[in-house]
């Protein structure tokens, strides 16, 4: 296990700059997830660095070693992509054992045996060990396809959206499942996707991408708490951030063009008078659709609320994000 | 419009029975949501209220008429399934006309309609593009819009959103909500995605093993449920079950967990044997007055809220806390749990005993 390092890295796809002058620290040990929506250029970070794809710019190191110039095998990475690709002919176990066949690797018989079983048991697929890989679930497929990557010890494991083809219940299990390999290999994780969820609950550090820059990098409590920009501050939280006129609430810097109100950002029972539009329960707490002179509010209210539609809550800022023309987060004092 | 009444509704694919015997009522107008994990009957069910399967036995009343043995096409309901299908060789345009202009409607009546359902689904910039390039999520806007363009009795929805990602879903089923308060019509829909259940429906039916487990309003289900199945089925994370072994009497509000006395609704049964204390993550309190103590093992941070999963004497539990309490691992803290949220349930039926929590609701199924 190693630092990756992207320094100054840069691709275009025709006229498209996908990658735009990238720096990116994965420490080892570390968990970084890349969160953007489709387009950003998380997967192409990722193929970067696995020597899927190659730069116009930048240097890549893993460890001290600059890897531009080797091939994928050369750089020891491990890759698992959206869309499991698994070997249809071969059992499930030889599917696991093949990367540790590798013939650089010569790992031997009983090694193997003893790391697919394992791998195996932590993936909750022991019991379909010498299934054709082509009878299992999609959700199984998946797992074998973690496995795979699960069985190498590389320097680092790039993961591509791995559990978005899964479902809820199994996204969750895998969720801490894959926290909880983290923590015990001690292996180095960089991991791609545009779930929100996956992105807080996991990662290390979060580095947010837009239009192939990266606009923040930090804990996921830093780039919820403080984000740098509007867009930023709309990648993370549930329900999303209300991003509304700045002059709406008084009390908004000058420089202000938005203020954006997270449910915990808006107290009830003072201010401004909102109307309640529509009560949408979500069991543990209730999400509440406002308007306030036109403009849609979205916050969490408590279950057993009594409000009905039609009903009118007052509502006002408590300690906001506040955001300039440009989207820029305004610092505040205090 | 339509209302729906099921009674005893049974299919069987030979040995195997996928619906039992099923009884709900679907009011006109509502959002009524199928909800179970998958091979539970959901979509069997919504196939025999479409006429796509003929049920063994049992009952389909749509507005008073028994439908259960008519052919689909004599319903007039719209099926949008979980696959869309399209007619690959037509544009956007064409697709969503399609069914209007078999049935006669005039050109100029289709062109305006066309148009209002593709601005309901925001696929105006779409409708003179071939299906074919389209993103799956544009897709089933299509097809949604195949469906809608009839105004049918009846919507019937198999796992619509199933194909889309997390955050258009999200998006998708806000639109489809608002959708069905304009239109107000009578919509059956299947998912086994619990949360869009929830958000979405005015009912759940919640289904395992071809057996209804649970109908009703959504918090109810939520706040009461019928029993381990549903309290785990939904709610993300699910109920926490603390087991324990004991004898409870009716009028008790009480019991005893390892050494520990809590608080539960008063019951309104006698129970002896095991056990588990049912108690949803949000009704965890962090309490140094408590001396049911947890050893912190695990946080997850959420923005708003965190997970915090603990070591108890009865199991691992998680308590979702606001995310402002700073806790760390391997401290150990008081929990204290909200008396009046408490499901007591038989740990072998998994059945809830009778409270005054759940007196009321139960029943329904």
């Amino acid at each position: 296990m190693a630092d990756v390092r992207l320094k100054g890295i840069s691709k275009s796809f025709g006229k498209t700059l996908a990658v735009d002058n990238i720096d990116l620290t994965i420490e080892n040990g570390g968990f970084v997830v890349l969160l953007g929506p489709t387009g950003a250029g998380k997967t192409t970070i990722l193929r970067l660095i696995a020597g899927l794809e190659q730069p116009e710019e930048g240097e890549i190191y893993i460890g001290e070693r600059s890897v531009i110039g080797e091939t994928p095998a050369q750089r020891d990475v491990a890759m698992v992509f959206q869309q499991y690709s698994l070997y249809p002919h071969m059992s499930v176990r030889e599917n696991l054992a093949f990367p540790l066949r590798s013939p650089i690797l010569r790992t031997p018989e009983a090694q193997i045996r003893e790391k697919v079983q394992q791998v195996a048991e932590v993936l909750l697929i022991d019991h379909k060990l010498d299934n054709k890989a082509t009878a299992l679930s999609g959700g199984e497929m998946q797992r074998v396809s973690i496995g795979r990557a699960l069985v190498r010890e590389p320097s680092i494991y790039l993961m591509d959206e791995p559990l978005s083809s899964l479902d809820a219940k199994l996204r969750s299990d895998l969720r801490i499942e894959l926290k909880r390999l983290h923590a015990s290999l001690g292996a180095t994780l960089l991991y791609v996707t545009h779930d929100q969820i996956e992105a807080m609950t996991m990662a290390t550090q979060v580095g947010v991408l837009d239009e192939g820059k990266l606009v923040q990098f930090g804990t996921p409590r830093e780039i919820y708490e403080n984000p740098v920009s509007l867009y930023v501050a709309s990648r993370l939280g549930s329900p999303r951030i209300n991003a509304l006129p700045a002059d709406l609430f008084s009390g908004s810097p000058a420089a202000a063009k938005t203020i954006g109100l997270r449910p915990e950002h808006i107290q009830h029972g003072e201010g401004q008078p909102a109307t309640v539009a529509r009560i949408e329960p979500l069991g543990d707490q209730t999400r509440l659709h406002l308007t306030l002179q036109g403009h849609e509010i979205v916050t969490l209210i408590d279950p057993h609320t009594d409000l009905e539609p039609g009903d009118i809550l007052s509502i006002q800022p408590r300690n906001p994000l506040y955001f300039d023309a440009n989207g820029a987060r305004i610092a505040q004092g205090g | 419009m339509a209302e729906i009444i099921i009674k005893n509704l049974r299919k069987e694919f030979g040995e195997f029975t996928a619906v039992q015997s099923s009884t709900f009522k679907i009011e006109d107008g509502e959002f009524f949501m199928l909800l179970g994990p998958s091979g539970c009957g959901k979509t069997t069910t919504l196939r025999m209220i479409a006429g796509l399967e003929l049920p063994t036995s049992g009952q389909i009343y749509i507005d008073g008429e028994e439908v259960s043995q008519m052919p689909a096409s004599q319903r007039d309901i719209a099926f949008v399934f979980q696959m869309f299908a399209l007619y690959p060789h037509m544009n956007v345009r064409k697709n969503i006309s399609y069914p209007l202009i078999s049935q006669g409607m005039s050109r100029s009546d289709v062109r305006e309609k066309v148009e209002e359902v593709a601005r309901i689904l925001g696929i105006e910039k779409l409708l003179n593009k071939p299906v074919g390039g389209l993103s799956g999520g544009d897709r089933q806007r299509v097809a949604l819009g195949r469906a809608i363009v009839r105004d049918p009795k009846c919507f019937l929805m198999d796992e619509p959103l199933g194909a889309l990602d997390a955050e258009f879903r999200e998006y998708m089923a806000e639109e489809l909500r608002a959708l069905h308060d304009r239109m107000n019509a009578t919509t059956v829909y299947v998912t086994h995605d619990q949360l869009e259940a929830m958000q979405m429906g005015d009912k759940i039916v919640v289904m395992n093993h071809g057996v209804v487990e649970q109908f009703g309003r959504p918090q109810d289900i939520y706040d009461k449920p019928a029993s381990m199945f549903v309290a785990e089925f939904i709610g993300s994370p699910p109920m926490n079950f603390l087991k324990f072994h004991g004898n409870v009497e009716a009028g008790d509000s009480q019991v005893s967990l390892h050494h520990q006395s809590l608080p539960m609704p008063t019951l309104h049964e006698a129970f002896d044997g095991d056990m588990v204390y049912g108690v949803r993550p949000e009704h965890i309190r962090f309490s140094d007055a408590s001396s049911y103590r947890g050893e912190i093992i695990a946080t997850e941070y959420l923005g708003t809220t965190q997970i915090v999963t603990l070591d108890t004497a009865n199991g691992s539990v998680k308590a979702r806390i606001p995310s402002e309490l700073k806790v760390s691992t391997g401290e150990t803290v008081g929990l204290e749990f909200n008396p009046k949220t408490i499901s007591v349930f038989d740990s072998q039926s998994g059945r809830a005993l009778r409270s005054a929590l759940n007196e009321g609701v139960l029943g329904h199924g």
